[in-house]
């Protein structure tokens, strides 16, 4: 019986074909949304990570609390002690030391005058140790304007705009205006020896990147850091794993009394992300709730449109002998094979879409004026749930559609039906 | 004969609402058919052979009376068994013939056995016999827009034969087909009238029809103005 049905729906392409590609484009829609979400979500976080958050970061209580103000005079004291605890203590994660600061850059003409001065924001890493991977963490080789990486505790890496902005060049003197670790006022020159781009407005308008080394001598924060951060060794976010770190952490380091003592914050408790990743989560549940939605009328519309045409087939089937719930029964099943039938072709194409954006579409002329930390190329994310995600809405909207559309058959008297077959 | 009873019709009321009121269809009829009758309901147009053929094949119910068709009375009946009694003892056939265009030949004779779940080889004996009753076995692939009026009629006669049904309905089952055609599907209804003593009940004002009917009732006004046996 079933497979006469649908030998039956096989042969009758306005039953079949059309709603199979009614669903199939939807759940490419789907699918490519999702992945797509996946992807900037997924840069977004790295990026993140790599450049602000960690996938947990230490700091101190006080620290913390005024992140905002680039506070290095609550910055973490004898943090080579902390660090070795921690790396004996979680041997797998990668730690690294951070100095995030403000201050003024000065360009020099060549007597020695001020030729042009500006405000930046830096970060200071272990560049020169060679085993901390920040360069590669950093992409600097990539992003690399001008010049090259710094191989001294004084050279600097500039913003390639905050470079032009100032008019120096690769090789020029610069001095770095701040306040150290106790409040004096800190004067240190610096060598350009490099520019970079990263693509991101927020880094790009006025960035530097120091070695640790230069900046903990510059703002005399011998011994201390802002920041550790930590990173899980397959490079990946695991929000579950960094949330239960962290608290294991702290439940040891933490001590309400000194405002002084290291925190653990995972990444999705700073910068706002918070917020963020569980928007993405309604987002995405959102999408699909809003294209079972829509694909269920196209398809219940087109499923009214094939009821009238085969209202002479159901009167028949009644005259025959076949009950209502079994006609109905069999409507469904036929949905259930178009949503899967349109479900696949539709994730086929889906996958395909997004394997062809996974290379990236540019941006960044949007994102000129914007603050947040993303990257100007938004990248699509093929993630194990795309290739099963657009089943949901495809065969819901289909069995849904085609619900709705088959209760005109237990609405009208059989007779009603049959009456319709003698026009 | 009250033995052979097949068809018991007793003061039948059919009405419609219409409007405001009611129209109607059918005025007190009281009829009875016998096993292995050849007979026609006949009259104009609006006289209410549909109507009245309709609620013995238990696709539309009395207003009022009682209705009883192979032992199934329609006072208890509900949609259940209203079509179990279509799909176990009732065969039918229309002006319109309603073949399922996108089956085979094959396939619309075959469906009836599908739903009575009959076991694969006894089906397709079956399929093929019926196939062979109408004169059709060479067309048995060709899918119904391929085929004549006449054909198609003659499909839709072995779909309504092909479960050895009681009782065949045959609304207008010429109005569609030219005069050697509507001889020919009678010729062929009447043989099997004749060999598998299957009743068979005609709803027809069509001369040709007429004519091979043994029994004839007529309707005027949704009432019986004459009811005679041809011998
Ligand atoms: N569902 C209905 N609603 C209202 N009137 C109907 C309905 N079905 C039939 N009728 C009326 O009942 C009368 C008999 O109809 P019908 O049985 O189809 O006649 P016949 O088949 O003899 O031409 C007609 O006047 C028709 O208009
Ligand atoms: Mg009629």
């Amino acid at each position: 019986m079933l497979s006469f049905y649908l030998k039956g729906l096989l042969r009758d392409r306005s039953r079949s074909l059309m709603p199979i590609i009614v669903v199939a484009i939807g759940v490419a829609l789907v699918v490519l949304i999702q992945c797509w979400i996946t992807g900037v979500l997924g840069d977004m976080i790295d990026f993140n990570a790599n450049f602000s958050t960690g996938h947990v970061k230490i700091m101190s209580r006080t620290y913390y609390e005024n992140i905002d103000q680039l506070p290095n005079d609550l910055a973490l004291l004898e943090s080579d002690e902390l660090l070795g605890k921690i790396k004996d203590q979680y041997p797998g994660m990668m730690w690294v030391e951070r100095i995030q600061f403000g201050g003024l850059v000065d360009a020099p003409d060549e007597n020695g005058e001020t030729k042009e001065q500006g405000p930046g924001g830096g970060m200071a890493v272990d560049l020169l140790s060679g085993k901390s991977g920040e360069a590669e963490r950093l992409n600097l080789e990539r992003s690399l304007v001008r010049g090259a990486l710094p191989a001294g505790s004084f050279e600097i890496l500039l913003s390639d705009d905050f470079a032009r902005k100032l008019d120096v060049q690769v090789g020029d003197p610069v001095t770095l205006i701040g306040s150290t670790m106790f409040g004096a006022m800190s004067i240190t020159n610096f060598t350009v020896c490099g520019t970079v781009r990263f693509g991101s407005a927020v880094l790009d308008r006025g960035g530097i990147i120091a070695d640790i080394s230069g900046i903990r001598s510059a703002f005399d924060m011998t011994g201390a850091t802002g920041e550790i951060l930590g990173f899980f060794p397959d490079g990946y976010y695991d929000d579950e794993a960094a949330g239960k770190l962290s608290s294991e952490f702290n439940e040891t380091y933490s001590d309400p009394q000194d405002e002084y003592a290291p925190v653990m914050v995972p990444l999705r408790e700073q910068n706002n992300l918070t917020g963020y990743l569980d928007l993405v989560g309604y987002m995405k549940s959102f999408i699909i709730i809003i294209f079972v939605i829509a694909m269920s009328i196209v398809l219940w519309n087109s499923g009214l449109l094939g009821g009238l045409r085969r209202y002479g087939e159901m009167g028949l089937r009644l005259a025959i002998g076949e009950e209502k719930p079994h006609i109905y029964r069999s409507l469904i099943t036929e949905a259930v094979f178009i949503g899967l039938a349109g479900s696949v072709a539709g994730t086929a194409i889906g996958l395909l879409f997004s394997y062809w954006m996974t290379k990236g579409i540019d941006i960044s002329g949007m994102l000129s004026n914007s603050t947040m930390m993303m990257q100007g190329v938004m990248k699509a994310e093929i993630v194990p749930a795309a290739y099963y995600i657009g089943f949901i809405p495809g065969v819901l909207a289909t069995v849904l559609g085609t619900a709705l559309a088959g209760i005109g058959i237990y609405k009208r008297q059989t007779a009603q039906l049959f009456k319709e077959l003698q026009v | 004969m009250e033995n052979n009873t097949i068809i018991k019709i007793e003061n039948l009321v059919k009405q419609f609402p219409v409007g405001g009121g009611t129209f109607t269809a059918l005025n007190g009829i009281s009829l009875s058919f016998g096993k292995g009758e050849f007979s026609g309901i006949v009259g104009p147009s609006g006289s209410g052979k549909t109507t009245l053929l309709n609620i013995i094949g238990s696709l539309d119910s009395p207003t009022k009376g009682e209705v009883t068709v192979m032992g199934t009375g329609s006072g208890g009946m509900n949609a259940k068994t209203a079509s179990q009694l279509r799909k176990n003892h009732i065969g039918f056939i229309f002006q319109t013939y309603n073949l399922m265009s996108v089956y085979t030949v094959y396939e619309n004779v075959e469906f009836p056995l599908l739903l009575l779940k009959m076991p694969a080889s006894e089906r397709r004996k079956a399929v093929l016999d019926a196939i062979e009753w109408v004169g059709l076995t060479d067309k048995i692939k060709s899918r119904p827009p391929q085929l004549s009026g006449g054909e198609s009629q003659r499909v839709a006669i072995a779909r309504a034969m092909v479960k050895r049904p009681g009782l065949v309905l045959a609304d207008e089952p010429t109005a569609n087909l030219d005069a050697a055609n509507s001889h020919h599907i009678l010729q062929t209804m009447e043989t099997l009238n004749k060999e598998l003593k299957t009743t068979f009940l005609f709803a027809t004002h069509d001369d040709k029809v007429i004519r091979y009917l043994k029994r004839i009732v007529t309707l005027a006004d949704g009432k019986v103005v004459s009811d005679e046996s041809v011998k």
